[in-house]
């Protein structure tokens, strides 16, 4: 099993990310710069935080357009596993892989804290390893996390059980404080239409071992490899 | 021909822009009370094209693929 991390200019999270799958999680992990193609090798393709072109035009707008995510598109159509991480889940945005928009938050300014998450759909490759409704903590860093889906498809989006994480207070409730950025329905996390894609604007890298003071994190990366074990 | 092209993207009517609040509040906080404050961002691009209506379709087709995102932006296309 083996997954690649795709590294733009001005991505920052990469090594994180590949800390946390290969030497936390134990799964052999990549870094591929944007130049190279990922062909049939990788097992799971994850897009991870940072400023990819700097943030130029959108975040993610520009990233979303090179050819490597062209491939990972077609990767995505093939079932492959799809992980978008911040600038990553803005690039699966901007690439039409997941629907909707971050944009910039409702107060617009840089946010870097814990946050906490309640936990929508345990069923996706993704999520196995949680239990519905169960709170979780992964932090969040960005400006542009605001989610907002197209015109009309939210309540699609919410039936179709697509979400896979909203932010949340300590008890799971949705109250309007522990909305970080003013995401539509608290959504911080959505998948693909396929299920095999999975948008998240909180890091799991960066809660993957008790040193950093949360392991919620570190489940997603084993949820995936647990699908990848079940359906290779 | 080149032709120059001037094309506009800003927010759909009735799309959050905190940024425009941030700076309309900005305004008020040195003496301009303002109504409202709307942002848009301009591109001016020089092509080659067959007519003007050639140029204003290829400027169309930018505005779809890339420089606008149709969730949340509309967006228009003035052949200069």
């Amino acid at each position: 099993m083996r997954f690649a991390v795709i590294q733009f200019g001005g991505t920052n999270c990469d090594h994180d990310t590949r800390h946390a799958v290969r030497d936390v999680c134990g799964i052999d992990c990549d870094l591929v710069w944007f130049k190279e193609r990922l062909g049939e090798r990788y097992d799971a393709i994850i897009l991870p935080g940072g400023f990819s072109y700097g943030d130029y035009l959108r975040s993610g707008g520009i990233a979303a357009r090179t050819p490597i995510v062209h491939e990972v598109v077609s990767l995505a159509a093939k079932g492959k596993l799809v992980l978008g991480i911040c600038n990553g889940a803005q690039i699966l945005a901007e690439s039409g892989l997941v629907p909707g928009v971050f944009t910039v938050n409702a107060y617009p300014k840089f946010i870097c804290r814990p946050q906490l998450l309640r936990v929508e759909n345990t069923d996706s490759p993704f999520t196995t390893r949680f239990s519905p409704g169960e709170v979780v903590r992964i932090p969040i860093a960005h400006h542009d996390g605001r989610y907002v889906a197209p015109g009309g498809e939210l309540e699609r989006i919410t039936r179709d059980h697509r979400v896979a994480f909203r932010y949340c207070d300590p008890t799971g409730n949705l109250s309007p404080d522990s909305n970080p950025n003013g995401s539509e329905e608290h959504i911080a996390g959505l998948l693909g239409a396929g299920g095999n894609v999975l948008a998240m604007m909180p890091h799991p890298e960066r809660a993957s071992e008790e040193l950093l003071g949360s392991e919620d994190g570190k489940r997603i990366f084993l949820s995936m490899a647990d699908w990848i074990g079940k359906n290779r | 021909m080149n032709y120059q092209v001037r094309i506009t993207v800003a927010l759909k009517k009735g799309m959050l822009d905190p940024e425009a609040n941030a700076i309309s509040q900005a305004l008020a906080n040195i003496g301009f009370e303002t109504e409202s404050l709307k942002i848009a961002r301009q591109f001016t691009v020089t092509y080659e094209a067959g007519d003007g209506a050639d140029a204003e379709r290829k400027a169309t087709a930018m505005c779809e693929r890339i420089l606008a995102n149709p969730v949340i932006h509309t967006y228009t296309v003035e052949v200069l």
